[in-house]
């Protein structure tokens, strides 16, 4: 079909979902916990503001986490569906790490997501706040177990393989393996960077429209603080989790840099452009720091890394595509950093709530995150091919034994439908951005206990008001986002 | 040790899905008794009703696709291949059902309706192709050797189909009594009148199963039909009548003996009862006709690992899962407030 082949298909199918589904879980990690701040600082001072932006962000939280939930449960189907020979080749392995998942962490979010969600007026706020712990802690266990075998895909370890298929062996090694611990930081890391600055956006988006309240200068002054601190930090783990990916991935370094070939003792330069040429094998149009490529990834003057040359031609990545995702993902990152440094000379300034070019450039990194984030994921996994499992299985070879029809046909289907559902509640999430944060009456159960206050104040949805009384009318132009 | 894992895997993944399919059950049939209710505020009530727990509920069906990978890897990789198509169109399904339950409530009125829509025909989608599933799976799966060598539309095929109608009547069931116990005034009173009818449906396809399985499988016969097992499995039917009689006879009272919980109770029975009969029939069989337990599990590192888990996880999630519907009882009703 156009000239794609079941394996094309099928990748592309899975990036496809997997593209979509990677943004949910980043942002409910990032809300859940920053839901757990703004309830232990209400718990702790009382204070109105808190509770509002608690229920504020609830509701983005539970339409995002609606989503994250059913795209992954079409994830979880789709490693069987669609690879099924790597499931037989590598499920007694990889099994049990999602099964972990789905045993300390689904189960986790979604036994309390109830309570958090609708419980508000039904227990007691101590209880409340560990239904929110509880969610949040379910997110950060979730992602673990998910980036422990993502991480052993790539770099495996604490295996065999018997009767054609691999076996477990140690599984402290499995779970704990080489690139698991930078892995994971630099993906909560990105969690939280994604919704800071998401949350960082919608502050400056109101301020920059003029509804300068209490709440809304809170949230955009939490969301700088923690720019501020947690970019330059995840900038560290990047380089640790580059210099991981040099010793155990050397050729997706190779392409993330674009470097093919090392002259004796020659350096190797940092490159800040270039077309990376997969038939001509080198880079074109290269633009770079001498030296500094050696500086970074060997912290010698003149240290050499692998070149793409040394790896046989069946055994490289896409270098364009790794080479500028990359890029992207750096790049981006770059610009946190700044967003976070000009927030604290504003802050010191007293000028951080009505400087609007700040405002202006907050609100533009509001998706960075998100995009830095699929960048950052097309880098690592476009850079692991042609393996799926690292060294040991081919991608080509773990497809499952479908026909090109069917897999164009469910790919279809699935563009279809994702585009539909999750552009209409991307719609809604900005909608309910725009309203901004409502007063919200601090309704506790009078009489009795928990269970006791049987009749719900509104309907149990977490969207406990329709997003058509916002003050910019049902005709505004995010109303029309379908 | 003399524990058998591949057995407890087994049983494990039998528990898993059948809690799915009592709970996802109930709030699949709510999705698909939408159109007997136009009422707007009566189907904010029933979205109501499963708002809280619906995420737990479907959170079972991830648990029996994990607990099959890790347990069993060779029948995860064979079924889900096999039955690529009513997968992903029960994938579907879920995804327009699931995002319905907080857009629903965010729409605009005059687009709600098409979320309405949406949840209605996902659950529809999703309920209708999991019948497909089961009925192909238990129609038997092509293999050679460890993968599977069947077309892409085998499943197209009278008794899939049927399962299909089947397991969309069940659920319906289940989601009427579970109205029934948890809604008052009109909405229990339509519940309660849907409710003989549909158990009388659910008797008739599981009348018409169990005369089909032993016809289409002489294995099955076999199993069913001789000594000792008859006397053993002769209780099955007996049960199914007696829970059909306890729900029709509970749907009877007035007044103050109105009809709550029973309903509810002998549905789940009935369909235990249905769902059993079924796993008595293809043990001990993974992927039905052609390959067991055993010959489908994974070594016993991968399996004793996840089992520790799940023995000691397993309980505790009950308990939280029980205690998160605990705080939620009782009835929910229409809301006056609503704009």
């Amino acid at each position: 079909m156009f000239g794609f082949s079941a394996l094309d298909l099928a990748r592309i199918q899975f990036a496809f979902t997997m593209s979509f589904h990677i943004l949910f879980p980043a942002i409910t990690i990032g809300l859940a916990s920053y839901l757990a701040v703004l309830e232990l600082c209400w718990l702790r001072t009382g204070r109105q503001v808190f509770v509002d932006l608690y229920h504020y962000w609830l509701k983005i939280f539970a339409v995002t986490f609606g989503m994250g939930v059913v795209s992954g449960i079409v994830m979880a189907y789709q490693i069987g569906t669609n690879w099924s020979t790597l499931s037989e080749y590598a499920g007694s392995i990889l099994g049990p790490l999602l099964a972990y998942e789905v045993l300390t962490a689904f189960f986790l979010e979604a036994g309390f997501l109830g309570v958090m969600l609708f419980g508000w007026t039904r227990v007691g706020p101590g209880l409340h706040f560990a239904a929110t712990c509880a969610v949040a802690l379910g997110t950060l266990i979730s992602a673990t177990w998910i980036l422990a075998a993502n991480s052993w895909m790539h770099t495996p370890q604490g295996y065999a393989i018997e009767n054609g298929r691999m076996v477990p062996l140690d599984w402290s090694a499995i779970v704990f393996n080489p690139s698991f611990p930078y892995r994971l930081v630099h993906m909560v890391l990105a969690a939280y960077l994604c919704t800071a600055l998401i949350v960082g956006a919608a502050g400056a988006w109101q301020l920059l429209r003029g509804r300068d309240h209490p709440a809304v200068r809170k949230m955009l002054s939490m969301a700088m603080w923690m720019i501020l601190a947690v970019a330059p930090l995840q900038a560290v783990v990047g380089d640790f989790h580059g210099l991981n990916t040099l010793k155990h991935q050397p050729a997706k370094l190779a392409a993330m840099e674009g470097h093919w070939e090392n002259a004796p003792g020659a350096a190797v330069p940092l490159l800040l452009f270039g077309v990376p040429d997969m038939a001509q094998e080198r880079t074109r149009y290269a633009i770079g720091i001498p030296h500094a490529g050696s500086l970074i990834l060997t912290h010698s003057w003149a240290g050499q890394i692998p070149g793409l040359k040394e790896f046989p031609r069946e055994g490289r990545p896409n270098a364009l595509i790794v080479f500028w995702s990359f890029r992207i993902m750096v790049g981006l990152g770059l610009l946190m950093i700044v967003l976070g440094a000009w927030s604290l000379w504003l802050r010191r300034k007293g000028r951080l709530w009505n400087t609007r070019p700040f405002l202006r450039f907050a609100l533009w990194m509001g998706p960075a995150g998100l995009v830095a984030i699929l960048a950052g994921w097309i880098t690592t996994e476009v850079g692991r091919q042609p393996w799926v499992v690292y060294g040991v299985l081919r991608t080509a070879d773990a497809v499952s034994p479908h026909g090109a029809g069917p897999l164009a046909f469910t790919l279809a289907l699935f563009v279809v439908a994702y585009f539909f559902v999750f552009g209409t509640g991307t719609a809604y999430v900005l909608r309910m951005i725009r309203k901004g944060p409502q007063h919200v009456d601090l309704q506790r159960p009078t009489e009795g206990g928990p269970g006791e206050q049987r009749t719900p104040m509104r309907p149990m949805s977490a969207a406990d008001v329709g997003t058509d009384d916002g003050d910019d009318g049902p005709a505004g132009p995010a109303a029309q986002g379908r | 040790m003399g524990i058998d894992t591949s057995v407890v895997w087994s049983i494990i993944i039998f528990f898993a899905v059948f809690m799915y399919v009592l709970l996802d059950g109930f709030d699949l049939g709510i999705g698909m008794l939408f159109p007997l209710t136009p009422d707007k505020r009566d189907r904010d009530t029933m979205m109501n009703t499963v708002a809280p727990v619906w995420d737990g509920n479907e959170t079972w069906l991830v648990m029996g696709g994990a607990g099959l990978m890790a347990a069993f890897p060779v029948a995860y990789a064979i079924i889900l291949s096999g039955l690529y198509l009513p997968l992903v169109f029960m994938l579907i399904g879920l995804v327009f059902r699931g995002v319905a339950f907080e857009f629903r409530f965010k729409a605009m009125e005059h687009e709600r309706h098409l979320w309405d829509k949406a949840f209605i025909s996902g659950s529809v989608l999703a309920s209708f192709f999991q019948g497909v599933a089961l009925g192909a799976f238990l129609d038997g799966i092509t293999v050679s050797g460890r993968s599977y060598a069947g077309g892409p539309f085998d499943w197209i095929a009278p008794f899939p189909l049927l399962a299909g109608f089947g397991v969309m009547i069940a659920y319906l069931l289940l989601g009427a009594t579970w109205l029934i116990m948890k809604t008052e005034d009109q909405l229990h009173a339509r519940m309660v009148r849907l409710a003989r009818p549909l158990a009388l449906a659910l008797l008739g396809a599981i009348v018409i199963v169990s005369i089909w399985t032993p016809l289409r499988d002489p294995a099955v016969a076999t199993r069913w039909f001789s000594f000792p097992n008859i006397a053993l499995l002769a209780p099955v039917p007996v049960l199914v009548l007696v829970a059909v009689a306890l729900l029709l006879r509970s749907l009877k009272g007035t007044g103050a003996q109105l009809p709550q919980r029973l309903p509810f109770v002998a549905a789940l029975a009935l369909i235990f009862l249905g769902y059993s009969g079924m796993a008595i029939s293809i043990w001990p069989h993974i992927v039905p006709p052609a390959i067991s337990i055993w010959e489908a599990a994974s070594p016993p590192g991968s399996q004793v690992f996840t089992l520790v888990g799940t023995l000691f996880i397993l309980p505790v999630i009950l308990m939280y899962t029980f205690w998160s519907y605990w705080v939620f009882r009782g009835k929910v009703k229409s809301d006056a407030e609503y704009h």
